[in-house]
C-alpha cells in the first residue's frame, strides 16, 4: 500500500494532468450539436495525434546501430505524421462544407 | 534556457488542444478551432524537433526525422485531400489507426532498449528502484496493447465500412473476447510482477494477443455502428498516447491524450444517445443484423408498390414535397441524382425540402456533409423539430433508403428496441414514397409498420437508379 502512495507522491503533477484534463475534455464538448459530432470526432481524432512527439523522440535518440529502433522509429513517425496531418485535413474539408453552405445561405 | 522554452511551447500547444476542442463544438467556430489546434500541433512538434534533449544530448537523426515527417505529410494530405465525401468515417478510422499502431511501436523499442541495457535483473540494481521499473513496464504495456487494440480494431472498421469486409461472429464470441482479454492481462501482470530474465519473446505474445483482440472486438459489430466504435477506439489512442506522455515526462502528449480520451469517450456515449441506445448494446450488438428478430415480424400484411411514373407525377403535381435521406442514399451514392429531382422539382414549382433525422445514416451529421457535397443549400435542410412541423402542410414524402428513424413503433411499441428514439412523424403528411433495395428491415433489424400503411407506397430499387428514373419521368411529365 505505501508503494501506492509512494508513487503517487512522486507523481503528483502528471496525476493531476490526468484528472484535470478528464473533466477538461468532458466538459469542453459536453453540449456538442449532433450535426458536428463527426467533425469532433475527427478532430479529437488528429489532436491525439500528439503521440507524434513520443515518435520523434524515439526516432530521435535511436543510435546509428540500432537498426530495429531505427526502422521502427521511422514507421512511427510516418504513421504518427499521417494521423495527425490527414485527421486536420479530413476535419477542415468536413468543415468547409458546413460553413461554405452557411454564408451562401 | 532552449528546454525552458520548449516546456513553454508544450503548455501553449495544450491549450491551443483545450481551446481547439471547445471551438469544434460550436458550429460557426468549429473550422478555426481545427486550424488553433493545428497550429499547437504544429508548434510542438516542430518545438521537439529542435529544443528537445535529454540529460543535454538534443535529438538526431533529423534526416529520418524529416523524410519521415515528409512522407507521411505528403500521403496524409493526399489520402485527405482525394477521399470523396462519403468515405470521410473510413478515412478517420484509417487514421486513427495509425496513431494507434504509432503509438504501439514507441512502446516496442522503449521495451527493446530496455532489454538491451543490462536486462532487467541488472537494470535493477545500477538504475533504478524495483516500483520505478515496474511503474516503466506498466506504462509501456499500456501503450502496446491499447495501441494494437485500436489500431486492429480501426483496420477492421475501416474495411468494414468501405465494403471489404463483412460482419463475421461466431457462438461464444464474447466469451472467448473476455477470455482472450483476461489472457493478455494476465500475461501482462506477469511480466510486470515477475519480471522474468527474458521477457522479449512474452512482450511479442502479448503484442499479437493484442492485434487478435483488437480484430474480434470489432468483427461482430455491425457494419452501421462503425462511427460509434471508431469514436471509441478514437478514445482509446488518446490513452494511449497518454501513456507516451508518461514514459517521456511529456505534458503535451498527456494532456492531447488525456482530452482526446476523456471528449472521445464522452462523444460515445453522446453518438449511442443520439441513437437511443446504450453503448453495451452496440458493442454487444444484441440485435445488429440478427435474423431470428427480422423473421419474425414479417407476416404483417400487405404493402403496395407505385410505378416510377406514377410517383413522378404524384410528386411534380405536389405543392411541397420532403425528402428524408438515409443510409440507402449514401450507400447508392445517390446524393448528386437528389440534388438533381430537387432543382428539377423547385423549378416547377414545387417546395422542396429535406428532413434530417440526427442519426440519419447511422451517423450523426452524415446527411448534413453528404447532402452539402452535391451542393444542396443549407437553408433547405431541415433538422427534425422543424421537419416535423411542415410534415401537415406536406403532399408528398420521399424516403430514401431511411428506415427506423421513420418507424412509428419508436412512439407506439414499448416492445421494440427503438422505443423512445424520436422520429420523424411521416404519416402526417398526404402520402409517403419509400424507397428500399427491398423489404428488409433497417439496421435494427425491426419490421417497419410503416411500409404497410395506406398512405404509404414502396418504391423498390437502388436510391441512386430510381432517382436518376425519376429525374427523366419529371422531365417528360
Amino acid at each position: 500500500m505505501s508503494t501506492v502512495f509512494n508513487w503517487i507522491h512522486t507523481h503528483q503533477a502528471i496525476i493531476y494532468i490526468v484528472v484535470l484534463m478528464i473533466f477538461v475534455g468532458i466538459e469542453v464538448i459536453g453540449s456538442v450539436p449532433s450535426v458536428l459530432h463527426t467533425p469532433l470526432m475527427s478532430g479529437a481524432n488528429a489532436i491525439h495525434g500528439v503521440v507524434i512527439i513520443g515518435a520523434i523522440i524515439v526516432m530521435g535518440k535511436a543510435e546509428a546501430d540500432n537498426y530495429l529502433a531505427l526502422a521502427l522509429g521511422f514507421l512511427a513517425v510516418v504513421l504518427g505524421t499521417l494521423n495527425v496531418v490527414g485527421g486536420f485535413v479530413v476535419t477542415d474539408r468536413m468543415l468547409e462544407m458546413f460553413s461554405k453552405k452557411k454564408k451562401s445561405s | 534556457m532552449e528546454y525552458n522554452i520548449l516546456s513553454f511551447i508544450y503548455l501553449l500547444a495544450s491549450v491551443t488542444f483545450i481551446i481547439g476542442l471547445k471551438m469544434l463544438s460550436h458550429p460557426t467556430t468549429a473550422r478555426k478551432g481545427n486550424a488553433v489546434a493545428a497550429a499547437g500541433m504544429t508548434l510542438a512538434i516542430f518545438g521537439t524537433i529542435f529544443l528537445y534533449n535529454e540529460e543535454g544530448a538534443s535529438l538526431g537523426n533529423y534526416g529520418w526525422i524529416f523524410a519521415g515527417l515528409a512522407i507521411g505529410a505528403v500521403v496524409g494530405t493526399l489520402a485527405a485531400r482525394r477521399v470523396k465525401m462519403t468515405a470521410m468515417p473510413e478515412m478517420v478510422s484509417l487514421f486513427n489507426g495509425m496513431g494507434g499502431a504509432c503509438a504501439a511501436l514507441i512502446s516496442i523499442v522503449e521495451f527493446d532498449h530496455l532489454m538491451h541495457l543490462p536486462g532487467l535483473s541488472g537494470l535493477l540494481l545500477v538504475l533504478m528502484s524495483a516500483s520505478a521499473l515496474q511503474g516503466l513496464l506498466l506504462i509501456i504495456l499500456l501503450g502496446l496493447i491499447i495501441g494494437s487494440v485500436s489500431f486492429a480494431g480501426s483496420m477492421v472498421a475501416w474495411g468494414k465500412l468501405n465494403g471489404s469486409l463483412r460482419d463475421f461472429s461466431f457462438r461464444g464470441q464474447q466469451a472467448f473476447n473476455i477470455a482472450l482479454l483476461l489472457l493478455i492481462l494476465g500475461l501482462a501482470t506477469y511480466l510486470i510482477v515477475a519480471m522474468p530474465a527474458n521477457a522479449l519473446p512474452l512482450f511479442y505474445v502479448i503484442f499479437a494477443l493484442s492485434l487478435l483482440y483488437g480484430l474480434f472486438f470489432v468483427f461482430p459489430i455491425g457494419g452501421a455502428d462503425m462511427p460509434v466504435v471508431i469514436s471509441l477506439l478514437n478514445s482509446f489512442t488518446g490513452v494511449a498516447a497518454a501513456c507516451g506522455g508518461f514514459l517521456y515526462d511529456n505534458k503535451v502528449m498527456l494532456t492531447g491524450g488525456i482530452l482526446v480520451g476523456a471528449a472521445g469517450t464522452l462523444l460515445t456515449i453522446l453518438m449511442c444517445k443520439a441513437m437511443n441506445r446504450s453503448l453495451t448494446n452496440v458493442l454487444i450488438g444484441a440485435f445488429g443484423g440478427n435474423t431470428a428478430t427480422a423473421a419474425a415480424g414479417q407476416s404483417q400484411g400487405s404493402y403496395k408498390e407505385i410505378s416510377l411514373s406514377d410517383a413522378a407525377v404524384v410528386m411534380s403535381y405536389a405543392n411541397k414535397v420532403m425528402i428524408v435521406p438515409g443510409y440507402g442514399l449514401a450507400v447508392a451514392q445517390a446524393q448528386h441524382a437528389c440534388h438533381e429531382l430537387e432543382k428539377l422539382l423547385t423549378a416547377k414549382g414545387v417546395e422542396v425540402g429535406y428532413a434530417i433525422h440526427p442519426v440519419a445514416g447511422r451517423m450523426p451529421g452524415h446527411m448534413n456533409v453528404l447532402l452539402a457535397e452535391a451542393d444542396v443549400s443549407y437553408e433547405k435542410l431541415l433538422e427534425m423539430e422543424q421537419a416535423n412541423e411542415e410534415f401537415p402542410t406536406t403532399d408528398v414524402v420521399l424516403i430514401l433508403g431511411a428506415n427506423d428513424v421513420v418507424n412509428p413503433a419508436a412512439k407506439t411499441d414499448p416492445g421494440s428496441p427503438i422505443y423512445g428514439m424520436p422520429i420523424l412523424d411521416v404519416e402526417l403528411a398526404k402520402h409517403v414514397i419509400v424507397n428500399k433495395r427491398s423489404m428488409k428491415p433497417g439496421y435494427a433489424g425491426i419490421e417497419n409498420d410503416l411500409f404497410f400503411r395506406p398512405k404509404t407506397s414502396m418504391l423498390f430499387g437502388d436510391a441512386k437508379k430510381v432517382l436518376q428514373d425519376l429525374i427523366t419521368e419529371v422531365k417528360n411529365s
